[in-house]
């Protein structure tokens, strides 16, 4: 029995086509889309709100004190770092193993790569309190006497950080630039301006498409590593310390594989909203969709996984301290986080594993919101019960946030959605000229089988059913 | 003698590549595979196959700022790190080279990246004013071959480009 595999995108799809919906979806989206914008919009204004009062009245409004030096923010900052690793993995580890069905989703994903950056940015300078003061941490001579540690993983984090966004910034702008010059050859107005200056007068000569191989090959092999070193420094963050719940060694691959499945998970979210709002359907298809849901699945065992030896090891390891935070984990005041959080990151993942649920986008979109939800909640796991629950008792003090914290978090939220919005609706969001390319090679591999069969079946029957050389 | 260069547009792969292993066949005297550009709307695989290999030096730029970022990575801090020794240490050294490992491993690849950046706009030609030859087409579904050859033989590689059932044909002279 033949069996028949779906494909991935429509082979017969014109390369005419393929500009003009891409181009229309820039100037023409759905309504939905300026709703959610609009949504977006209105939590960006709930976190300036926020900010204002903690920047006037201080960081006490946030119920920062001693021993929640740090809660919310640094959770959410984690969040959103770990948000970013998904354009890494569609982008550049695909890339390098020519998965080429990541070609009609990969520039959205690498755009919420820099955007989540940005917005992870912010956290620890709002988190300093004294904002005004944010130039104090650069590393030159003054004569205050203030210096930057550099054996402290917060200095990393800042190298780190900028060297990720940079990286990943340059990255994105270099995979756009043929499509750039697609949209300054097909647009006018303020439009056809801006594509102008950011095509840099590309016309696809040999000379540019061999150079454009060669960096972007090189690009994907620096952000790969790029990306493992940010989030395991991020992880340093906490295992560089001796408190209890922290000072694991296994924190950098877990970060690094939370990392990844909060991408995913957020990558399918997208993916749901974009195919909706720009009529994507020939472009983002289920069995793409299907691949991103088998991916994210595969990810979630290993999250899983990792969160296992975790507690094995502290549960062997019988250090009496996080034995007991382990225990409170799972039983304190927290409990409920930590049993959601394993329902979402562990449990509800099986979902993905049916082919009827992957190939409904109502279920998707809401298995995805929940992915990440356990996903915030496992950042949260880790840092606050530790903060609540550390080495001296008299200290214990449980902690859910204020609301300017509150407002701060969820209005990120929407800054991330403002800015992914926008962009989306200025910059092409579906890589038009690779979809040509995978458009072009699965034809012509087609050709080749078809060729190949026909061939086989005009071959004498000793052939073709193996003989000597069989 | 004046020079000019002229610009065929073909409607698929096939045809533009017969027509440049016609040119690599010397079927158009005083005209060689050298002087022939090709610009298409997707990077085709099998190009270096028509036009013979031609060289990137982008990765030679991109190991020099890998080196030059993981040197002046290394200097940066210690230079830091040494200038301010009031700073209290912990019985460790003034420059120690675990954490300093860790952020020479970022300066590598922050200079590296760059680096590749920058040497792709200038070895690629971009920033450059565009020829008045680039056709919209190109950024659509056909591909151009471009030649720069003597006047002289500016009907020859026309009737090669015919034979090829080129769609259009476009010329400019070079000044």
């Amino acid at each position: 029995m033949t069996m028949v595999t779906e494909k991935d995108i429509n082979e017969q799809i014109a390369w005419a086509k393929i500009n003009t919906d891409v181009l229309k979806s820039m100037e023409n989206p759905r309504p939905a889309y300026w709703v959610t914008l609009a949504v977006c919009l209105a939590m960006v204004s709930t976190a300036v709100v926020a900010e204002y009062i903690q920047y006037t009245v201080g960081m006490g409004t946030a119920n920062l004190n001693n021993p929640h030096m740090w809660d919310m923010y640094i959770a959410a900052f984690v969040f959103w770092i770990g948000m970013s690793h998904s354009g890494t993995l569609l982008s550049a580890i695909l890339h390098l193993i020519h998965a080429d069905w990541r070609k009609p989703i990969y520039r959205f994903a690498e755009a919420m790569t820099t955007f989540s950056l940005m917005t992870a940015g912010i956290f620890p300078m709002i988190h300093l309190g004294r904002v005004w003061n944010l130039y104090w941490v650069l590393p030159y001579v003054s004569d205050r006497g203030v210096w930057p540690n550099f054996r402290s993983p917060l200095v990393w984090d800042a190298f780190a950080i900028t060297t990720y966004l940079t990286a990943s910034m340059l990255f994105l702008f270099v995979g756009m630039i043929p499509d750039l010059a697609i949209c300054r050859d097909n647009t006018t107005g303020w439009r056809k301006k801006l594509y102008t200056i950011l095509s840099l007068g590309w016309v696809g000569s040999d000379q540019q498409w061999r150079n454009f191989r060669k960096i972007y090959l090189l690009m994907a092999c620096f952000l790969i590593p790029l990306a493992v070193s940010v989030h395991s420094i991020v992880s340093a963050d906490f295992a560089m310390s001796i408190m209890p719940g922290w000072h694991i060694t296994t924190f950098p691959p877990y970060f690094v594989a939370g990392a990844l499945y909060s991408g995913c998970a957020a990558i399918i979210t997208l993916f749901i909203l974009l195919r909706y709002f720009f009529r994507f359907e020939d472009y983002m298809t289920l069995p793409i969709m299907e691949k991103t849901a088998k991916l994210t699945f595969a990810i979630a065992m290993v999250w899983t996984y990792l969160n296992l030896i975790e507690f094995a090891s502290v549960w062997y390891g019988h250090d009496i301290y996080n034995k007991e935070l382990l225990i409170a984990k799972a039983t304190g005041p927290y409990a409920w986080i930590f049993w959601t959080m394993i329902f979402c990151g562990s449990v509800l993942p099986f979902a993905l594993a049916f082919k009827k649920l992957r190939r409904h986008m109502p279920t998707m979109f809401v298995v995805s919101l929940f992915l990440n939800l356990g996903m915030f909640f496992e950042r949260w796991m880790i840092v606050a019960p530790t903060l609540s629950m550390s080495q001296e008792p008299h200290q214990w003090d449980i902690m859910y946030g204020s609301i300017v914290e509150w407002g701060i978090v969820f209005g990120s939220f929407g800054w991330f959605g403002m800015l992914f919005l926008i962009f989306v609706k200025i910059f092409p969001s579906v890589s038009m000229y690779e979809v040509k390319e995978m458009v072009f090679h699965r034809k012509r591999s087609a050709g080749e089988e078809d060729l190949a069969r026909m061939t086989d079946h005009a071959k004498p029957v000793t052939q073709a059913t193996g003989g000597e050389g069989a | 003698m004046s020079k000019k260069r002229v610009m065929g547009l073909f409607g698929d792969f096939e045809e533009a590549h017969d027509a440049i292993a016609d040119i690599r066949r010397n079927e158009v005297p005083g005209l060689t595979v050298d002087d022939v550009t090709m610009t298409s709307p997707i990077e085709h695989p099998e190009v270096e196959e028509v036009l013979g290999e031609r060289p990137v030096h982008i990765q030679k730029f991109t190991l020099f700022g890998a080196i030059f970022g993981v040197t002046f990575g290394f200097l940066f801090l210690a230079a830091a790190q040494a200038s301010f020794l009031v700073q209290p240490q912990g019985g460790k050294p003034v420059i120690p080279l675990p954490s300093n490992f860790v952020l020479m491993y970022e300066m590598l690849i922050f200079f590296a990246v760059w680096l590749t950046f920058l040497s792709f706009l200038f070895l690629s030609g971009l920033l450059r004013k565009r020829s008045a030859l680039y056709s919209e087409k190109v950024s659509l579904d056909q591909v151009a071959i471009i030649v720069e050859i003597d006047e002289s033989i500016g009907e020859s590689v026309k009737g090669l480009f015919q034979k090829h059932k080129v769609l259009e044909i476009r010329e400019e002279a070079i000044r």
